[in-house]
């Protein structure tokens, strides 16, 4: 590997004694020689398996359940039903103050997505919990189904999720993340090309080489342990605190080695239900996915559709981008409300362009819920904004790298979210990899600099026509009336146009504080 | 449910122990058989397992060579003589699924798997087949044609084949999306003797293009009497999806397999398979 | 339920124990046994992570029957150390950075011994092969071939295998 002190040498530190240097991981031994102990290796004697009844279908009203037979069978100790979780409905990001609470950790009423754990039932061996699963009666009801992000936005679309009363995530009053800096139909207008493209993602399962799950198991003093590969164990730990209505300090979570994650092992869907089963048997309870499971049910990367339309100048400068982003939550929140709020605020790119409008919306459909994964939110939003950056440069005829380059956000640049760039390094990125792939790249490109010709006029914020009417709240009880309005969002023009009074919040205020502080804190 | 595993010792017991008794298989090295006890997909009550020494034997020192259903695809690989199944062989599968893939099993795997099987049609082998106490051979195209009807209640004991003339007359192509060891998206296998300069005998045989290993006829019939040149790959080429109605499944569409069976054809025929596997 | 007994040497030592005819070698090492250095990723075949070996063959454990390994001799990773320390492939691991989450490390290592008993100077698609069942989520590969080759060169040298350049 190599190390260029030559770039930002101003901006480092010279007394570094441990980056740049070789450290031996302190769980390198353990691993090599098999003595790390994964969850599972933590089984104990009398332990429980614990298996899921899961939907067959998309959407459907649960008629009626019949457990008797199940609980009848070989093995069988104990079933559990949504009756017999403490809290019935929650949220994870309730930890950050983020409601409605939306999901069941046992369906009730209705299922949302084909794989959603209707019942839970504990036996003596895994396969005895199956077969006992296999045996619980459930009455389904099929209701229409919807797959696709926009339409389930349009109206007459079947209702995915009551507690939100509407198919899309409300942040406090916007329909969805809205960022708006400047004037895109200005910039469109005065740009010499504008093209707009539309980009789809595909879910992506995460698929950890040791699949998610957890052994849970009375302790003394009235205290449960619970031995979990869980990716975020207070996370965990609070939400496992909160469904069982219990204090967390009569849990105890033993975490620490995850047999990878990649952000699938954030959800917390093991742990509740496997200390619920051995609070209520008094035994040890694991409860693992197989791999199918994992495969299936396990929250995937969400998939994102997004609309880019781009203004640019012949002479490569990008003036303006409009982008629409309709992010695939799948049935229930999970993380997804704040992986849309990451991939408003990465929108614009590393890139400076002095006009930009972005709306993200968090969708509800009938799919796999989805979470988060390595980047969510950003990963398809760079997707995207990568394919484009190829296009328009092949549109005014510039070589790729230099387009970036050209393009690339400086030092003292006002970002379209209302950040000032710090510590930009997109130049510098560029023009090694170019060195690297012996791409060449023209002078005037390798003189350029992230240091250099940035902030000044480019750190302003520039005037934004007048906003939009403040966003239509729709009461959250009222499902048939939420899915009229608002079928698609409304175009730039429009809006603009629009003479309605009161400005909104700052784009991401409130939200955007918040949504800061789960998967890391800005600390500056 | 509880299986029970039986051993048998000889090939006649064991197949009469499969006539007889019921939702009995026959064990082979168990990679897929013990993939469906786990996954609770277990359609038998008892695995039949067979030591007799027959099972595991490899006569290839002439030019019609025997080998014996058990023989594992690492067995195949260790043996110089059928060198021209290595490249079949090694692709069924990691090290660790090759030494334990038996070769009559591999002809009873469903797609996307049957790699050798798909060569072991292409070279003509014939099969030899145990039905309780009598036993017969069939060509693996008749095999494959009956193999549905009779699952888990015949017994296989061997195959028969013909060493192809040369190195070059043998060719094995496996298309896969995952490096360096997938499950086959397309597989192809050709046996390709000249008589005189002139190709004779042509066998080209797809995996995966039908529910089975099968013959791909048209372009038998477009290189049968030509020479492997240029135009006589570009006849084969052009006719190469004729016949298959390919299925659609998680691997790719039967539009994209129809596409690209030219393309992998052709590499098949020039000899430049590295670029496809 | 039949059951038989089994007799095989595990790691050296001879063992009998009772098993059912449908029981896996992985349920037998890992579930009865505690040997915890056998992993369950899949219970398919297709991940490798449970990879041991059998007569000197890699063997995925979770797909062959108990049953049929008797008079066999097993080795799980557990058997790598010697009486000078860790095994080459061992130390190659950790210097070469080739485990990250460490739940494929132990068949990967196995996968690489039994390549290495038989061909000590691999090449590097040798290499790629051997560990070619074996599924890692974390490295992206090019660091464990790194250290079988690396461990393959130490082993022939009868010493630890440098820790030439690092991945960091
Ligand atoms: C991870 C993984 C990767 C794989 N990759 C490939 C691949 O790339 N290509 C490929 O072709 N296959 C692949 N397979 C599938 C399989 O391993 C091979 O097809 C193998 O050859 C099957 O043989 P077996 O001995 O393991 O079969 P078994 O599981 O023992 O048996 C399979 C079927 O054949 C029957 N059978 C076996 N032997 C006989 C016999 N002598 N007489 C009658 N019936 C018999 C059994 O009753 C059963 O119905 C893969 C499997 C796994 C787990």
């Amino acid at each position: 590997m190599e190390f260029r002190k030559d770039l930002f040498a101003s901006e480092r530190n010279e007394d570094l004694n441990e980056v740049g240097r070789p450290t031996q991981r302190q769980d390198a031994l353990g691993h090599v020689t098999g003595r790390s102990r994964f969850y599972e290796d933590h089984a104990m004697p009398g332990m429980l398996h614990m298996k899921f009844a899961r939907s067959p279908h998309h959407h459907a009203r649960i008629r009626s359940m019949d457990t008797a037979a199940a609980a009848r069978m070989p093995g069988v100790v104990r079933i559990l039903t949504a009756d017999d979780v403490p809290k019935r409905v929650h949220t994870l990001l309730i930890l950050i103050g983020l409601g409605p609470d939306d999901e069941p950790p046992l369906a009730f009423d209705k299922v949302r997505y084909r794989g959603e754990p209707v019942a839970a039932v504990i036996a003596e061996s895994e396969p005895a919990a199956s077969a006992a699963c296999a045996a619980i009666r459930i009455d389904y009801e099929p209701l229409p189904a919807v797959f696709d992000v926009e339409e389930a936005l349009a109206s007459g679309a079947p209702l995915v999720n009551e507690y939100h009363g509407r198919n899309w995530y409300d942040y406090e009053g916007h329909d969805y993340q809205k960022i708006r800096f400047g004037d895109v139909e200005a910039g469109f207008r005065a740009a010499d090309h504008v093209i707009e493209e539309r980009y789809q993602m595909t879910p992506i399962e995460h698929a950890p080489t040791e699949t998610g799950g957890c052994i849970a198991a009375p302790d003394t003093a009235g205290r449960y342990v619970c031995y979990t590969n869980t990716q975020a164990l207070f996370f965990s730990l609070e939400t496992a605190s909160r469904i069982l209505k219990m204090p967390s300090n009569r849990l105890h979570f033993v975490g620490g080695t995850v047999g990878g994650g990649f952000g699938g092992k954030v959800d917390s869907v093991h742990e509740p239900l496997a200390l619920l089963g051995a609070m209520l048997t008094q035994r040890p309870v694991r409860s693992a996915y197989t791999r199918a499971e994992e495969m299936q049910v396990s929250s995937p990367r969400g998939a994102e559709r997004i609309y880019i339309k781009d203004g640019v100048m012949n002479d490569g400068r990008i003036v303006a981008r409009y982008a629409r982003i309709y992010c695939d939550a799948g049935a229930y929140s999970r993380l997804s409300p704040y992986g849309a709020v990451k991939a408003a605020a990465h929108m614009p790119g590393p890139y400076y362009i002095p006009n930009v409008w972005v709306d993200a919306r968090c969708v509800y459909t009938n799919r796999t819920p989805s979470s988060a994964m390595r980047g969510f939110g950003v990963t398809g939003a760079d997707f995207a904004l990568e394919v484009q950056m190829d296009k328009l440069a092949r549109l005014v005829g510039a070589d790729p790298m230099e387009f970036r380059i050209q393009n690339a956000y400086r030092d003292g640049d006002m970002k379209a979210h209302r950040r000032v760039t710090k510590n930009a390094a997109l130049i510098e990125c560029v023009q090694a990899a170019a060195r690297l792939a012996d791409w060449p790249i023209g002078e005037r490109f390798q003189a350029m600099s992230s240091m250099r010709d940035g902030g000044g006029e480019r750190a302003r914020i520039p005037a934004t026509p007048p906003p939009e009417a403040p966003a239509r709240r729709v009461p959250a009880a009222a499902p048939e009336a939420a899915q009229a309005p608002l079928a698609t969002m409304p175009p730039p023009a429009a809006e603009t146009r629009s003479a309605a009074t009161p400005p909104p919040r700052t784009p991401l205020a409130g939200a955007g504080r918040r949504m800061s502080s789960l998967l890391g804190t800005r600390r500056r | 449910m509880a299986i029970a595993l039986e051993t048998c010792h000889a090939l006649r017991e064991a197949a009469a122990l499969l006539g007889r008794a019921p939702a009995a298989r026959f064990l082979g090295g168990g990679t897929l058989l013990v993939r469906a006890l786990n996954e609770g997909e277990a359609d038998f009550s008892t695995l039949v397992r067979c030591l007799d020494p027959s099972l595991a034997e490899i006569r290839a020192s002439g030019p019609r060579i025997r080998i014996g259903a058990a023989v594992t695809m690492a067995r195949i690989l260790a043996t110089r003589e059928l060198d021209f199944l290595h490249s079949a062989a090694r692709s069924v599968g990691g090290p660790a699924v090759r030494a334990q893939a038996t070769l009559g099993g591999n002809l009873f795997a469903p797609p996307p798997y049957g790699d050798l099987c798909a060569a072991l049609l292409a070279l003509d082998a014939r099969v030899s087949v145990q039905s309780g106490y009598s036993a017969r051979d069939v060509s693996v195209e008749d095999f494959l044609r009956e193999r549905g009807n009779g699952a888990g209640r015949t017994l296989v004991a061997g195959v028969e084949l013909t060493r192809p003339r040369d190195s070059r007359a043998f060719r094995f192509l496996k298309v896969s999306k995952v490096r360096p060891k997938g499950v086959s998206m397309l597989t192809m296998a050709a046996r390709l003797e000249e008589s005189g300069g002139r190709l004779s005998g042509v066998r080209v045989v797809y995996a995966n293009m039908a529910p089975a290993p099968a013959r791909a006829a048209a372009v038998e019939r477009a290189l049968e009497g030509r020479r492997l040149d240029r135009t006589g790959i570009e006849a084969a080429a052009a006719v190469a999806s004729e016949g298959f109605s390919p299925p659609t499944d998680s691997l790719a569409s039967s539009w994209y397999r129809r596409a690209v069976a030219p393309v992998h054809l052709s590499r098949l025929l020039t000899g430049d398979s590295k670029r496809s596997a | 339920m039949s059951h038989l007994t089994l007799r095989y040497r595990l790691n050296g030592n001879e063992r009998a124990d009772l098993v059912a005819g449908d029981e896996t070698l992985l349920s037998l090492l890992r579930y009865r046994l505690d040997t915890t250095s056998v992993r369950q990723g899949c219970r398919q075949g297709t991940c490798g992570t449970c990879t041991v070996l059998v007569d000197g063959e890699p063997r995925l454990a979770c797909i062959t029957l108990a049953a049929t390994c008797e008079g066999c001799a097993i080795e799980t990773a557990d058997s790598l150390p010697g009486s000078g320390g860790l095994h080459p492939l061992q130390q190659a691991f950790m210097d070469h950075f080739a485990a990250q989450c460490g739940f494929c490390t132990t068949g990967m290592l196995m996968a690489a011994k039994a390549l290495l008993d038989v061909n000590p100077s691999p090449s590097r698609e040798e290499v790629i092969d051997a560990i070619g069942g074996n599924i890692c989520r974390c490295t992206g590969y090019e660091p464990i071939v790194e250290a079988v080759l690396a461990a393959a060169t130490a082993a022939r040298a009868g010493a630890t295998p440098p820790a030439a350049h690092r991945h960091c």
